[in-house]
C-alpha cells in the first residue's frame, strides 16, 4: 500500500487548503509559532512531531475550535476565518478524532445525517433514502456497515468509518485524521488505508497524524514536521528515511545523558502476569528502590491501564501486584496508598486535581488523615504542609488560597507531584509527567524525579516522549498492544530501538 | 490519549456480527416484552378471577389508561432529552378544576372550548417550566419539583374549600369516557391514535430525532448545531399542554374534582415510562413503549384489586415496579458492555 | 485578590444575605401580629420546623456530594406508620423506637445500594423509594389513625425544653445538637472534606484514595436513620400516626438546603447557611400563619423560594451566557479579527 508518485498529483497547482504563519498561545505557553502547511487535492499528507510539538493545536485550528492569534487560512483560494466548528464544516474541513463523539442511541445512518436527514414531501424523514445514501457511502469506502444498526457498541475502527462517511456526505475536501490508527488492529489499519486510497482518488486531501512512521511511509506522499510548536520542514516522503524524519522531529543533539549513579536497592514494586481482558495481557516487571523504570510504547498500548490497575483505580482479571513483599489488594486506591504507592495520573485536570479548590487543599488532598489534630483537620498544619511542599517543588503561585485554575500547566503538575510526595511514597508512578508543560518546568520535573530516585523511591515513568525516556530511565520497558514487547537497559537503548519495539511488524 | 477500559483498543473482531445482532435485539425487544408480560398477567388473573376480563372491567382499565398514556406521551418527550417533568400531576389537577368550573360559570359552553381551555392552562405551565429550565439554566428536577408545589398551591387557592361535582357538568361531557365502539372505549381509540401520531413524529421528523440526539449525547448535539434550548423548551411546553388536556379528560371521567386531583400522578407516570423502556438518562425509548407501560401498570393495579389485594398497596407496588425496571435496565446495560468487551478480547499472536 | 478568597466572600455574602432576609422576615412577622415574638408562637414555630430541620442536615451532606435524596419525607412517613403499628400491637415504646431506627437504616441502605452498587442515578432511585416507602406506610396503616401514645412521649408536642423559657421545643433542641455535630464533621474533618471533593470532581476523589462509593452508601444510611428519628419525633409531637404524615416535606427540606447556599451541583455549601435558611423559612412560615394565609397553599411560597435559591446564583452565568452570545454574533458580522 504505497502512495502514488508525486508527479501524477501535480495537475492541480493550487492547494485546497493553505495555512500560513499561524501562531497560537495559551497564556504563557506558545503552542504554535509560525507554522505553515499546504494541502493539495488527492494527497495524503503526514503530520508528525513529538508530544507538545503543536499537532493537536493545529488540528483544533483547522477544526474551527481555536482561532489562531495570527496567520491566514485560505480554503479553495478564498481567505477564511473559522469562528466555530460549523464554519469549518461549511468550509469543507472534517476532523476525525481518535475517539469520535457520536450518538450511541441513534442508528449509524442517523449519526451520519444528524440534523440533515433527507426529506420527503411534508418534511418527513426519508428513512429508506437515508439508509440507501449511507449504504452508498459505505460502498464507496469499501466497508460494508449496516446503516440501520444502532451506534452503541461499534468498535472504534467502525466509529471512524462512520465519521469518514459523515465527512464525505458533507462533501469535505479536507479530512484530518488525528492518530486514527492508535486504537486499531492490523486488519483494521489495512481497511482504513483502503478507505484513504478511495478518498484520495476522489480528490480529497487527507491530513494524517500518526506516531507510527512506517504507516506514514506506506500511506503518505508528503510530510510536515513540527517541533516545539515550530514548523521544521515539509518534504516528499520518497527519498526520505526514517532516521531523517526522527532527526527532524527530535532536532537537538541528544546529549548523552547518563542517569546519575544511584544506589539501586531491592525490588519494591513487583508486577506478575497482570492481565485485564481486552486491555493488557501477562504484564510482568519489577521496579527497584532508587530506580527509574520507563514504560514506553505507542498511545493505546495499555500503559496507563496497567498503571491504573496497579494503583487500584481499575480492577484486573489475573495476576498480582506486590509492594515490598506484601501482596496488594486489587481495586482499592486507598489500599495502594497505604502500601506506599502514589499515582500522578495522565489527565491532570480531570483526575489529578480538583480545579475549583485552592492550591493548599489540592496539595493536602491525599494527606488529610495525617494532618489531623484530634480528629479535626488543622488549618495551620494544612497550610504549612502545602507551603513546604510548594516551596520545595518551586511552584509559582500567587497565594495558597488561589484556585488551581490560576496556575500554569507546569505548576499544576508540580502541585499534583507535591500532593503525592507529601505522603513520602515508596513507589511513585508518573503518567506523562511533562505533557503540556513548558521546557523550563519540564527540566525541573526531570531533575526532581532524579532527586527522588536518589532518595530511594522506586519510580515508574510512563511517557510517549522518547528523549524524556532516554534521559531519565535506568531501564526501559516497551509495551505493544497490551504486552511487554521489549526491555532495554539504558546502555542498550536508543530511540530507534524503542520505536521498533513499539511498532513491531505493523502489516498483517 | 489512552482509551478507557470500556472501549479497548480493538484487536481482530471475530463474532462482531453476533454482538451487533444481540445489541439490536435487546434494544428492540422491550415493547414485545411488555406485551408478553401483559398477556401473562391478564391470563393468570382471568383464570383466578374470570370477572377480570368482563367487558366492563376491560373498559374501565382502558379508560383509566388513556389519561396515563397521554401523560406518559408528554413525559417521554421530556425524558428523552435527559430531563424530567414532575409538575404534570399538579397541572392536571389545576386544569381539571378550572376547565370543569367553566361549565358552571358558562352554561352551554361548547365542550371543544373547554378542551381548548384545559390545553391552554397546561401550555402556560409548560412554557413557564421550559423557560426556567432552558433560559434560567436551572436543572429540570428543581424547576419541576418547585412547579409541582407552586401549581398545586395555586390550585388549592383557586379551589378554596369547594369542589366541582359531577351533577354540575353537562351530560354530553360526562358521557365521553363511556362511549364505546364495538366494546372498545372511543377515548382509548382516540388516545391510541394520538400516541401513534406522537410515535410517527418522533420517528419521521428531524425535530423529533433531535430530541433523541440531545438525550443520547448532549455534547455531540451541541457540536452538531442542534438547537438544544429550543427543542427542550418545546418538549416541556408539549408536556404541559398534554397534561392540561388530560386534566379535562380527568374531569369527564371522575366528575367530582377537589384540590387533590392528580396528586401523585407524576410518580405513576414516571414508573410507566421507565417500565415502558424509556431510558431514565434519555436518548432511547418510544412513546408506544411508554403507553404500553401505562397500560401494564393499570392492568397490574386492577388485577391486584380483583385478586383481593388491598388498594392500599398500589403506591408501594408502583414504586417497587419503578425500581425494578430501572435496575433491570441497568443490569442489561452492564451485561451487554461486559459481553462486548470480552468478545473483542482476542489473543494477538 | 485571590479567587478562593473571593469565593469565600461569595459564600459569606450569601449568609449575610440570609441574615438580612431573617431580619426582614422577623420584622414582617412583628408587623403582622403582636404575637409573633411571644414564647408560645416561637414554640409552635419550633414545632413546625423541627423535623424538617433535622432532615436537612444529612440532606446537606448528600447534596454536597452531588447526589439527592427525595425519599426523606416518605421514610419519615413509613417510620411514623411503623411506630404506630408496633405500639398498637403491644411493643414497648423504646423497643418500637429501636425497630423503627433499624428500618430507617435499611431504607437508607436500599437507596445506597441501588445508587452505589447498581449505579443508578440518585434522582430516579429516590423517586422510586419515595413512592415505595410512602406506599408501605399506606399499606401498614391503611385508613387507621393511631393516637393513643403515652403522654410521657407526646409531651414533646406541648412542653418546651426546660431552661429555655418556653421558646425551644425538644425537636429543635435535637436539631441544634445535630447541627453542631454535622457542622464539625462537614467542615473540619477529613471525612467532611472528602464530601466536598467528591461533589466537585468524583474522579479526582477516587484517584486520591477517597472511597466514594462506600462514603455515599453510608451517607444514605445516615439519612435513613435521621429521617426515621424525625418520623418518631413527628409522631409524638402530633401524637398521631397516620399514613400521610409528612407528605410533601421533601420539598421543604430540599428548599431550605438550597436556600442555605448549598449548590445543587455539589461541591459547595455550609451548615451555617442551612441553619440560617431554616430560621428564615420558619419565621416566614410562622408570620404567614399569623396572617391567615391559606396554609395548604404554603407550597407556592416554598416552591418559589426553591426557584429563587437556584436562579440567583445562576443569574451571573445567565448574564455571562447572554454576553457571550452577543459577542459571537458581533464576531460573525465583523471581518477576521482574531480573538485570543
Amino acid at each position: 500500500m504505497s502512495g502514488a508518485p508525486a508527479s501524477s498529483l501535480m495537475t492541480e497547482p493550487s492547494p485546497i487548503l493553505s495555512l500560513r504563519h499561524a501562531a497560537k498561545a495559551f497564556g504563557a505557553i506558545h503552542a504554535l509559532e509560525d507554522v505553515s502547511i499546504e494541502l493539495f487535492a488527492g494527497e495524503a499528507h503526514g503530520l508528525v512531531g513529538e508530544n507538545g510539538a503543536g499537532k493537536s493545536t493545529l488540528v483544533k485550528i483547522l477544526a474551527g475550535v481555536h482561532l489562531p492569534d495570527s496567520g491566514t487560512l485560505t480554503v479553495n483560494g478564498a481567505e477564511t476565518v473559522l469562528n466555530g466548528p460549523a464554519a469549518a464544516r461549511d468550509a469543507g474541513i472534517a476532523v476525525i478524532y481518535q475517539e469520535p463523539i457520536q450518538f450511541p442511541d441513534l442508528t449509524v445512518a442517523e449519526n451520519i445525517f444528524v440534523g440533515r436527514q433527507p426529506l420527503l414531501s411534508g418534511r418527513r424523514i426519508d428513512r429508506a433514502g437515508m439508509n440507501a445514501a449511507a449504504a452508498a457511502l459505505f460502498a464507496q469506502l469499501g466497508v460494508p456497515l449496516d446503516p440501520g444498526r444502532i451506534a452503541r457498541g461499534l468498535a472504534i475502527a467502525e466509529q471512524q468509518i462512520v465519521e469518514i462517511a459523515k465527512a464525505l456526505s458533507l462533501e469535505a475536501r479536507v479530512i484530518v485524521m488525528d492518530e486514527p490508527t492508535a486504537a486499531l488492529s492490523a486488519v483494521e489499519v489495512e481497511r482504513l488505508f483502503g478507505v484513504i486510497a478511495t478518498l484520495r482518488a476522489a480528490g480529497t486531501a487527507v491530513l494524517f497524524i500518526s506516531h507510527r512512521l512506517e504507516e506514514l511511509f506506506a500511506l503518505c506522499q508528503r510530510v510536515t514536521v513540527l517541533r516545539d510548536g515550530r514548523f521544521v520542514m515539509t518534504s516528499e516522503l520518497a527519498g526520505l528515511s526514517a532516521e531523517d524524519l526522527v532527526r527532524a522531529m527530535v532536532g537537538r543533539d541528544l546529549e548523552e545523558h547518563v542517569p546519575a549513579e544511584t544506589n539501586i536497592g531491592g525490588p519494591v514494586l513487583q508486577v506478575e502476569r497482570l492481565t485485564r481482558e481486552g486491555v493488557f495481557t501477562d504484564v510482568s516487571f519489577e521496579v527497584h528502590a532508587g530506580e527509574i523504570v520507563a514504560l514506553a510504547g505507542l498511545v493505546g498500548a495499555g500503559r496507563s491501564e496497567v498503571a491504573c490497575a496497579i494503583f487500584g483505580v481499575d480492577k484486573f482479571d489475573a495476576g498480582a501486584v506486590t509492594i515490598n513483599g506484601t501482596k496488594l489488594r486489587a481495586g482499592s486506591p486507598s489500599a495502594a496508598m497505604d502500601a506506599g504507592v502514589g499515582l500522578v495520573p495522565e489527565d491532570r485536570r480531570q483526575q489529578g486535581l480538583v480545579m475549583e479548590m485552592s492550591i493548599a487543599r489540592n496539595v493536602a488532598l491525599a494527606s488529610l488523615k495525617r494532618l489531623r489534630k484530634m480528629g479535626f483537620i488543622s488549618g495551620t498544619a494544612e497550610r504549612r504542609f502545602a507551603r513546604d511542599w510548594s516551596t520545595r517543588l518551586q511552584v509559582k503561585y500567587g497565594s495558597l488560597s488561589s484556585p488551581m485554575t490560576s496556575l500554569s500547566g507546569g505548576n499544576q503538575q508540580k502541585v499534583v507531584l507535591a500532593k503525592w510526595l507529601g505522603r513520602r511514597p515508596a513507589v511513585l508512578i508518573v503518567d506523562e509527567p511533562t505533557r503540556g508543560i513548558d521546557i523550563g518546568t519540564k527540566a525541573e520535573v526531570h531533575r526532581l524525579l532524579e532527586e527522588l530516585a536518589g532518595e530511594g523511591i522506586a519510580i515508574l515513568v510512563i511517557s510517549s516522549e522518547l528523549p524524556e525516556v532516554l534521559r531519565l530511565a535506568n531501564r526501559i520497558l516497551v509495551m505493544r498492544e497490551g504486552r511487554i514487547a521489549a526491555e532495554f537497559a539504558h546502555a542498550d537503548a536508543s530511540e530507534h530501538a524503542i520505536v521498533s519495539a513499539a511498532t513491531g511488524r505493523a502489516a498483517a | 490519549m489512552t482509551t478507557t477500559a470500556d472501549t479497548p483498543h480493538g484487536v481482530a473482531t471475530p463474532g462482531a456480527d453476533d454482538s451487533r445482532r444481540i445489541v439490536d435485539l435487546v434494544f428492540r425487544v422491550r415493547e414485545f416484552g411488555i406485551v408478553a408480560v401483559l398477556i401473562l398477567f391478564v391470563l393468570v388473573t382471568a383464570i383466578a378471577q374470570p370477572r377480570f376480563v368482563d367487558a366492563s372491567n376491560i373498559q374501565f382499565i382502558l379508560v383509566d389508561t388513556t389519561i396515563f398514556a397521554l401523560l406518559a406521551l408528554g413525559q417521554t418527550l421530556v425524558v428523552l432529552t435527559r430531563n424530567v417533568d414532575l409538575s404534570i400531576g399538579s397541572v392536571l389537577g389545576l386544569s381539571a378544576f378550572l376547565s370543569a368550573d367553566l361549565f358552571g360559570h358558562h352554561q352551554g359552553i361548547p365542550i371543544a372550548v373547554v378542551f381548548l381551555a384545559g390545553l391552554a392552562i397546561g401550555l402556560v405551565c409548560g412554557v413557564a417550566v421550559g423557560f426556567l429550565t432552558v433560559v434560567g439554566g436551572v436543572p429540570s428536577l428543581v424547576v419541576t419539583l418547585a412547579a409541582l408545589y407552586i401549581i398545586r398551591g395555586i390550585d388549592v387557592l383557586v379551589v378554596g374549600g369547594g369542589q366541582v361535582v359531577a351533577s354540575s357538568l353537562p351530560n354530553a361531557f360526562i358521557e365521553i369516557p363511556k362511549k364505546t365502539l364495538a366494546g372498545v372505549p372511543i377515548l382509548a381509540v382516540v388516545v391510541a391514535g394520538v400516541v401513534a401520531v406522537g410515535a410517527y413524529y418522533l420517528r419521521s421528523f428531524r425535530s423529533g430525532r433531535e430530541l433523541y440526539a440531545i438525550g443520547s449525547n448532549p455534547e455531540a448535539a451541541r457540536l452538531a448545531g442542534i438547537p438544544k434550548g429550543r427543542r427542550v423548551f418545546f418538549a416541556f411546553a408539549a408536556s404541559g399542554a398534554i397534561a392540561g388536556v388530560a386534566g379535562v379528560l380527568y374531569a369527564a371521567r371522575y366528575g367530582t374534582i377537589d384540590s387533590t386531583a392528580g396528586s401523585g400522578y407524576e410518580l405513576q407516570v414516571i414508573a410507566a415510562v421507565v417500565v415502558g423502556g424509556v431510558a431514565i438518562f434519555g436518548g432511547s425509548g418510544s412513546v408506544v413503549g411508554a403507553a404500553l407501560g401505562a397500560l401494564l401498570l393499570q392492568t397490574i393495579l386492577s388485577a391486584l384489586y380483583v385478586l383481593g389485594v388491598s388498594p392500599f398497596w398500589n403506591q408501594a407496588i408502583a414504586g417497587a415496579l419503578l425500581l425494578a425496571a430501572i435496575s433491570l435496565d441497568r443490569g442489561i446495560e452492564l451485561k451487554l458492555s461486559a459481553m462486548l468487551r470480552k468478545r473483542r478480547a482476542v489473543v494477538d499472536v | 485578590m485571590s479567587e478562593l478568597r473571593r469565593r469565600i466572600q461569595g459564600a459569606v455574602r450569601w449568609e449575610v444575605g440570609l441574615l438580612f432576609a431573617l431580619v426582614a422576615v422577623v420584622l414582617f412577622g412583628i408587623s403582622t401580629s403582636s404575637q409573633f415574638l411571644t414564647s408560645t408562637n416561637f414554640f409552635y414555630l419550633n414545632l413546625s420546623i423541627g423535623e424538617v430541620a433535622i432532615m436537612a442536615l444529612p440532606m446537606t451532606l448528600i447534596i454536597v456530594t452531588g447526589e439527592i435524596d427525595l425519599s426523606v419525607a416518605s421514610t419519615l412517613g413509613m417510620s411514623s406508620a411503623l411506630l404506630g403499628y408496633l405500639y398498637v400491637h403491644g411493643w414497648s415504646i423504646p423497643l418500637a423506637i429501636l425497630a423503627v431506627l433499624v428500618v430507617g437504616a435499611a431504607a437508607g441502605a436500599l437507596n445506597g445500594f441501588l445508587i452505589t452498587k447498581v449505579g443508578l442515578p440518585s434522582l430516579a432511585v429516590t423517586i422510586g423509594t419515595l413512592t415505595l416507602y410512602r406506599g408501605i406506610a399506606v399499606a401498614i396503616l391503611g385508613p387507621q389513625t393511631i393516637s393513643t401514645f403515652p403522654a410521657r412521649y407526646t409531651d414533646i408536642g406541648v412542653t418546651a425544653l426546660p431552661h429555655t423559657g418556653g421558646y425551644v421545643s425538644y425537636s429543635v433542641g435535637f436539631f441544634f445538637v445535630l447541627a453542631i455535630l454535622f457542622g464539625i464533621v462537614l467542615h473540619v474533618t477529613p471525612f467532611g472534606r472528602s464530601l466536598f471533593v467528591m461533589g466537585a470532581n468524583d474522579e479526582a476523589a477516587r484517584y486520591a484514595g477517597i472511597r466514594v462509593k462506600r462514603t455515599k452508601f453510608r451517607l444514605f444510611v445516615l439519612s435513613g436513620i435521621v429521617c426515621a428519628l424525625a418520623g418518631i419525633l413527628y409522631t409524638f409531637r402530633l401524637s398521631t400516626a397516620v399514613q400521610d404524615n409528612g407528605v410533601g416535606l421533601e420539598l421543604t427540606v430540599v428548599t431550605v438546603v438550597l436556600l442555605g447556599g448549598v449548590s445543587i451541583f455539589g461541591g459547595r455549601g455550609s451548615i451555617v447557611g442551612v441553619v440560617l435558611a431554616i430560621a428564615v423559612f420558619a419565621c416566614l412560615q410562622s408570620a404567614l400563619f399569623l396572617t391567615d394565609f391559606e396554609q395548604r397553599a404554603m407550597g407556592v411560597v416554598t416552591g418559589s423560594l426553591l426557584l429563587l435559591s437556584v436562579l440567583i446564583p445562576n443569574a451571573s452565568t445567565f448574564v455571562r451566557r447572554g454576553r457571550e452570545v452577543l459577542r459571537r454574533r458581533q464576531l460573525r458580522s465583523a471581518t477576521a479579527e482574531p480573538a485570543s
